[in-house]
């Protein structure tokens, strides 16, 4: 019964997790004829590895252009994402991270296509799977670590944690720990761009987990009512925490959900498709108000540390989705075909970033812990609310400016 | 086999491990748990609360259990082997939509079902406020009795866990001690919950039910197998040496009287050892039901001791420590030899790396238990 409701909810059948038969389908025509040091002029054409399938708007093309160094660019950010991620997962084990962590590696194409569409004027916002968003926004690797350790060096100042990272200078609003909260407030943002006329936009990023929240149809009725330059961003791994999206949702198109907002479906484990469907959104959302993305992507690790992740889903799923999905590899193979470096050359690549990542993390070890009486600021505006006095700090006066 | 692993979960469990709860193994756990089930001797309280999900199902047709990821025994094992035992039907997964869980759990009790409703950690109770407040709580209420929920139990892990951050660790109790037509209970140790819990869900009203998450693995005790309930609205006073018995016999302290709720009993449990060393008999007193609270138990007590001091995680001002406070200072103010302590959570967020100092810790309950005595 299991299967059957599976392969009737999904239009794509029961290959849900490996819609990407025909992974790189660049034309062999475009390949470059000479295998040279990649020129940064050269323009490449390639083709997203799906096409897009949309509900109630056009379709934006498959055809998407592109340059070496964008290509290189992509592999080597996609790869500190999987390598910092891979970093914290050790460091928590050896108990230096604490509280709550989600890890993000396998969904690194979002991240960064959608970077690459937009600008750091446009906001972000999302729920607790931040680092890599934060990383993407212009984040360090010394920052990410530092708070992940709850160190002063940290983006939140050591207070917040894995679920808590924010960069106001990059528009990232962060970093929140209640599934679904984020999107009112993101809507919020598009509510404030709408008033300052800049043509700016707002990505709120939120789970097929939290695509069920009442408060997200709350916030999206609204933003469509007043059409805001609201982009609501469904990062589809298709697990809500350890449940399956057929068991939590009657309609697992996300993209479609919006009913009278249009909606876009999108292959997340393909960087291209993401930028082209992220630049399509903006321009939409500036235009015609609120559009839903839903990418199509998925997360190696479980859902947070305490979760091994092997109980709901087989082993076998998941290595099928690294061989035949990964983002990264899917970029390292393009790099191959259009002759824009070696093997050799990427694997250094890849060991400087490992490097670097090390570095990081010998770094924020040394940054110190926050100082006691941190505990008590940033409640209230200093000077103007409450604030605790004493040695036990029991006594608590108000304050008034 | 069985009892070698059972005595080593025991020893793991009784040792100096403040385990952290996310690194289980969930089906080495899982074992454990069936070997401790078919021995019925001591049980941790994760066991104890499924042991009662077990019972509560097993006796009547008419009683569910859902809420997020507890069809494959949810995030802290409570509801292992139930979906299997009872059938899709009873013991379901719903999406992560809390208000959704708590307004069908008010809908089924309504159609006079009993429906257990887990909200995976307390910090996500907040969506449903507006249920449990508004429909819940005053369902029978508006209605002129025509209508109840009193087949709703909503249970949920509350509490410091030592690592948990801003989002895992609140204790939001106060929020619903506020809402007459609900019961809010806290029970702390596994032989507790069992009792209580079973109580809960059989209880004609609305109750909220928050179990000390730290206490899960950590708290072993005995634990009746069969089916038995503790009765609400009744706190309880006990004898420190026998802690972990659940021997049940009052013991009377003379100078100070503290009354806690969940895991905070321990905390103070060990405050009232060091105090008995420097010559202060305490009278410990678990509120266990936080509304209806017992009010009467804790007057008698304050009235012969003359010092009341209160202790838990949530921040002190609102907490619930305020009411109980309030209520005694009304009854016997005449009585009262020094102002009611208050050791609680300090009024910030839940800190992440400030959790030691935000914490209502045993030195803390000490220094107020000695300048309370002395004032």
């Amino acid at each position: 019964m299991a299967l059957s409701r599976l392969a009737s909810s999904s239009s794509s059948g029961s290959n849900l997790l490996k819609p990407l038969t025909s992974a790189l389908s660049f034309t062999p025509s475009l390949r470059r004829p000479i295998s040279s040091a990649a020129d940064d002029s050269t323009t490449l054409t390639i083709e997203t590895s799906v096409p897009f399938t949309s509900h109630r708007c056009d379709v934006p093309s498959r055809t998407v252009e592109t340059t070496p160094n964008e290509l290189m660019t992509f592999f080597r950010d996609m790869a500190l994402m999987r390598r910092m991620e891979i970093a914290a997962d050790s460091l928590y084990k050896a108990k230096l991270i604490r509280g709550f962590c989600h890890l993000y590696d396998g969904q690194e194409a979002v991240a960064i296509g959608m970077e690459a569409a937009i600008t750091k004027k446009d906001c972000i916002i999302t729920a607790y799977r931040d680092h890599c968003t934060f990383l993407g926004r212009g984040g360090t690797l010394l920052q990410i670590f530092s708070e992940l350790m709850g160190r002063q060096g940290g983006c939140s100042k050591g207070k917040g944690g894995s679920m808590h990272f924010y960069k106001k200078d990059a528009g990232f609003y962060g970093g929140h720990g209640i599934v679904g909260a984020q999107v009112p407030l993101g809507c919020g943002l598009a509510f404030g761009q709408k008033y300052s006329k800049d043509e700016t936009v707002t990505f709120a990023l939120y789970g097929d987990g939290a695509a069920n929240q009442g408060q997200l149809f709350e916030a999206l009725n609204i933003s469509a009512l007043w059409d805001l330059p609201a982009i609501l961003v469904c990062e589809n791994n298709h697990y809500g925490m350890g449940t399956a999206e057929w068991r939590a949702a009657k309609s697992p198109s996300y993209y479609k959900r919006g009913d009278y907002v249009p909606g876009l479906k999108v292959d997340g484990m393909d960087v291209f498709a993401v930028k082209q469907a992220c630049k399509f959104a903006k321009e939409h959302a500036l235009k015609n108000g609120p559009i839903i993305l839903e990418m199509d992507t998925y997360r190696y690790h479980g859902h947070s540390m305490s979760d091994p992740g092997s109980t709901y889903r087989t082993r076998d799923e998941i290595s099928g989705v690294r061989q035949e999905r990964d983002p990264i590899e899917r970029i390292r193979k393009l790099i191959f075909a259009h002759d824009l470096a070696t093997e050799k050359e990427l694997k250094d690549i890849e060991k400087e970033l490992r490097k670097e990542v090390d570095e990081a993390i010998a770094k924020a070890k040394e940054s110190p812990m926050p100082e006691p009486s941190e505990l008590f600021t940033n409640i209230y505006v200093k000077g103007c609310g409450a604030e605790s006095f004493g040695a036990d700090r029991k006594e608590v006066r108000t304050v008034l400016p | 086999m069985g009892l070698r692993r059972f005595g080593r979960l025991v020893k793991w469990v009784g040792g100096n491990g403040r385990r952290p709860f996310s690194t289980s193994s969930s089906s080495s756990c899982d074992e454990m748990m069936v070997q401790q089930i078919a021995s019925g001797k001591s049980l941790n309280l994760y066991s104890a609360i499924n042991q009662a999900l077990h019972i509560a199902l097993e006796t009547d047709p008419r009683a569910y259990v859902f809420g997020e990821d507890v069809s494959f025994g949810g995030v802290f094992r409570c509801t292992t082997g139930l979906a299997d035992r009872f059938g899709k039907q009873r013991v379901f997964n719903t999406p992560l939509c809390e208000q959704g869980i708590v307004g069908f759990g008010i809908g089924l009790a309504a159609m006079g079902n009993r429906a257990v409703a887990e909200i995976q950690f307390a910090d996500y109770i907040f969506p449903a406020f507006d249920q449990i407040v508004n429909e819940a709580a005053k369902f029978r209420y508006r209605s002129g009795n025509q209508f109840n929920c009193g087949g709703l139990t909503i249970r949920s892990p509350y509490g410091a866990v030592g690592h948990g951050g801003h989002y895992h660790s609140q204790s939001p109790e106060a929020f619903f001690c506020h809402a007459p037509g609900i019961k809010v209970v806290i029970p702390r140790s596994p032989r507790q919950a069992k009792g209580l819990l079973l109580s809960c869900i059989r209880d004609p009203n609305p109750v909220v039910f928050f179990e000390p998450k730290w206490l899960y693995r950590l708290s072993v005790e005995e634990v009746p197998e069969h089916d038995y309930m503790l009765p609400l609205s009744e706190a309880e006073e006990f004898i420190l040496e026998n802690w972990n018995c659940g021997t049940q016999i009052i013991r009377e302290g003379n100078d100070i009287t503290l009354v806690g709720w969940g895991a905070q009993l321990s905390i103070m449990e060990h405050a009232c050892k060091d105090a008995e060393k420097e010559g202060i008999s305490c009278e410990l007193i678990d509120l266990q039901t936080l509304l209806p609270w017992d009010k009467d138990t804790v007057e008698a007590s304050v009235r012969k001791t003359g010092r009341l001091l209160i202790s838990h995680e949530a921040p002190v001002t609102g907490g619930f420590g305020a009411e109980i406070s309030a209520s005694i200072v009304e009854r016997c103010f005449l009585r009262l030899e020094a102002p009611v302590a208050r050791v609680c959570g300090l009024d910030t967020p839940f800190p992440l790396v400030f959790e030691p100092f935000y914490m209502p810790n045993k030195n803390k309950i000490l220094d107020a238990i000695k300048s309370t005595v002395n004032y």
